[in-house]
């Protein structure tokens, strides 16, 4: 938590780099929890990605960054299949979740997401209470005794840092009613209760004002010991403040789709790029 | 142009504070021209507006004034006496009593309702949530067009094809058999008209209403909150269940109102179907009558005045009654919105 404070204290590149990626410190460092081969994704005629190739490792935060349309949310909606119920919707190559392709027809969508949980760009809390907005998890998956919904419930709001502002008000107020920060914790809270293995945040914090982002920040770092987070980002800062690994995605100009440029440990990709596309975006030169 | 400019100059004086106006600027004076087409609007839409409300109440005091000779003379009678006798004999005087008739119209809406709400229902989350993209627009365009489908049409199709067929297939049957314990199904079967038969025709005219409706409020569900219960491991089904419908709830009871403030009134398929009798039978299946049908055949050959006042004593009810419901329903909406939207904290 200490190294995660200091981390997030509005701090540059260099000096990021210099005191960041402690990684042997972090308990298991198991082999790759998703690997992508040739992975591409098509809305009817229109492609959206292609031919992405790369690895996300167990318990490591990787974020996927680059500018608008190049396609990174659609890369981080397929890993749990949000893009079902698309019309004209269609994967190629392989998503490999486990060593699972989960576009394989064997793999059950909603089996799939009990494993994969998913916290959206705007927070989307639903019309109940704060109880049951993380209860309701825990109800579809069939848990219905009320202890051990209230200490699932409890134990999913501490973790996300929101138990000791909404303790008193359970039951009384809202999910809506919470400010936008809350919301989003809420939503986190909601994705954690149901024990998924991986945790996909599309822009999590773009709806939100400095001071709640950084708050979401410092519990995406905590939360990777428990879990493994992929998180789509605009902000570079971000970017570099919460992931160990950043994958870099831009459009293909001519070909109109987007591509992978490269992916690695974030504090290379930010020193030292391999690629001048990826120099050229993080230094600020377009995009 | 050019006292634009000079107003511009004299805006500062050489010290660069503001110096007093001597006459004001245009955009100050309060009376810009770009706003004269407002006022006209405004006027426009106003008296539009109100003119829907003095409707009501033009149309109420109508009622009011020309039901007062029948209720002076019959009182409460008028709701809820059973006997309707426009014309004197020797063995029964002149009475006039509307409850077979409110009790065929509450009746037979109400099956419509119980009929017809849960179908709508099931129809409309289909055409909103399940349906093929390919299907999705010309199935919403046949259940418009139902809704669109004349009464007399219903009425007419009623008379020739379902009451036969239910007659033989269900009435019958289910009279000589239930109908010996639960006076609700008792025979005989006569003509085969009656309160069921106009309930289900009242249910297949009230269908599309309620269906297109709960449709398009369905649509109106944020995808985010699909989104939210998908990515929780939701199926489809606990999707809708748990996060489409509860959202919607409120617009699904509205649908529901209007299809029932639609049954109440209904008067060409119900004069064809109910049967129009004055006379009481516990059974659903003997013929009956409903207020709006007993207007519709009695009124224009009524025999005395005091019969037209009693007529018109049977609208003012029908009248109330679809007042009262709607704002009951208005109510019920506003409760349960207050429960789901709210920030209650």
């Amino acid at each position: 938590m200490e190294r995660a404070m200091t981390l997030t204290r509005g701090i540059g590149f260099g000096e990021l780099v210099g005191q960041r990626v402690k990684t042997g410190q972090l308990a298991t460092v198991d082999a790759n929890k998703i690997e992508l081969r040739n992975f591409g994704f098509h809305y009817g005629s229109f492609q959206a990605i292609r031919n992405v190739s790369m690895s996300m490792p167990a318990h490591r935060v990787t974020a996927i960054i680059g500018p608008s349309g190049c396609g990174k949310s659609t890369l981080l909606r397929s890993i749990n299949r949000m893009h079902d119920a698309t019309e004209g919707a269609r994967a190629e190559g392989e998503l490999r979740l486990d060593g699972i392709n989960v576009y394989d027809p064997s793999v059950d969508s909603v089996l799939l997401r009990r494993r994969v949980g998913m916290v959206f760009q705007r927070p989307n809390p639903f019309q109940l209470s704060i109880f049951e907005n993380v209860a309701y998890g825990l109800r579809v998956l069939g848990i219905r005794n009320r202890t051990t919904l209230a200490e699932r419930v409890e134990q999913s709001l501490r973790r996300a840092a929101l138990w000791d502002e909404v303790k008193d008000r359970l039951h009384s107020s809202f999910g809506t009613a919470l400010s936008g920060g809350q919301q989003q914790r809420l939503c986190i809270a909601r994705a954690i209760a149901t024990n998924p293995e991986v945790i996909l945040m599309d822009e999590p914090c773009s709806a939100l004002d400095p001071i709640a982002s950084l708050k979401i920040e410092d519990l995406i770092y905590d939360l990777r010991e428990q879990f493994t987070i992929i998180i789509v980002t605009h902000n570079m800062q971000q970017a570099a403040r919460v992931s160990d690994i950043t994958a870099f995605m831009l459009m293909n100009r001519e070909k109109r789709y987007g591509e992978l440029i490269e992916s690695g440990p974030t504090d290379e990709l930010f020193t030292k790029p391999s690629d001048k596309r990826t120099e050229d975006y993080i230094s600020g030169q377009f995009g | 142009m050019a006292v634009r400019i000079s107003i511009r100059t004299a805006d500062y004086d050489v010290e660069g504070q503001m110096a007093q106006q001597s006459t004001p600027p245009q955009w100050s004076t309060g009376k810009s021209p770009l706003r004269h087409g407002d006022v006209p609007f405004r006027a426009g839409t106003v008296a539009l507006a109100s003119a829907v409300v003095l409707l009501v109440f033009a149309v109420a005091w109508m009622l009011y004034t020309s039901s007062q000779e029948a209720r002076t003379a019959f009182g409460w009678d008028l709701l809820f006496g059973s006997t309707w006798n426009p014309v004197e004999t020797e063995l029964n005087p002149v009475s006039f009593g509307g409850w077979p008739a409110v009790r065929g119209t509450l009746l037979s809406a109400l099956i419509a309702l119980i009929i017809a709400a849960p179908l709508a229902v099931a129809i409309g989350i289909y055409l909103a949530e399940l349906c093929p993209p390919v299907l999705r627009t010309p199935l919403s365009f046949l259940v418009e067009l139902l809704a669109a489908v004349p009464s007399v049409i219903y009425g007419v199709w009623g008379v020739f094809v379902f009451v036969p067929f239910f007659s033989s297939a269900v009435a019958e049957p289910l009279s000589a058999t239930v109908g010996a314990i639960v006076p609700w199904f008792a025979g005989p079967i006569a003509t085969g008209r009656g309160l069921i038969v106009t309930g289900i025709i009242l249910a297949l005219m009230i269908l599309p209403t309620i269906a297109s409706l709960t449709r398009d409020v369905l649509r109106l569900v944020p995808n985010t909150q699909r989104e939210a219960m998908l990515a929780i491991g939701a199926t489809r089904w606990e999707t809708i269940w748990l996060a489409v419908i509860p959202y919607s709830r409120a617009g699904i009871i509205g649908a529901i109102m209007l299809g029932l403030g639609r049954a109440l009134g209904e008067t060409m398929a119900a004069t064809m179907l109910v049967g129009n009798t004055q006379r009481i039978s516990e059974s659903l299946f003997a013929p009956a009558t409903t207020a709006a049908s007993l207007v519709a055949n009695e009124l224009t050959n009524s025999v005395s005045s005091l019969h037209e006042s009693a007529l018109i004593s049977v609208a003012f009810a029908l009248f109330g009654i679809t007042l009262f419901l709607n704002f009951g329903a208005r109510l019920l909406i506003w409760f349960v919105e207050r429960n789901t939207r709210g920030g209650r904290s």
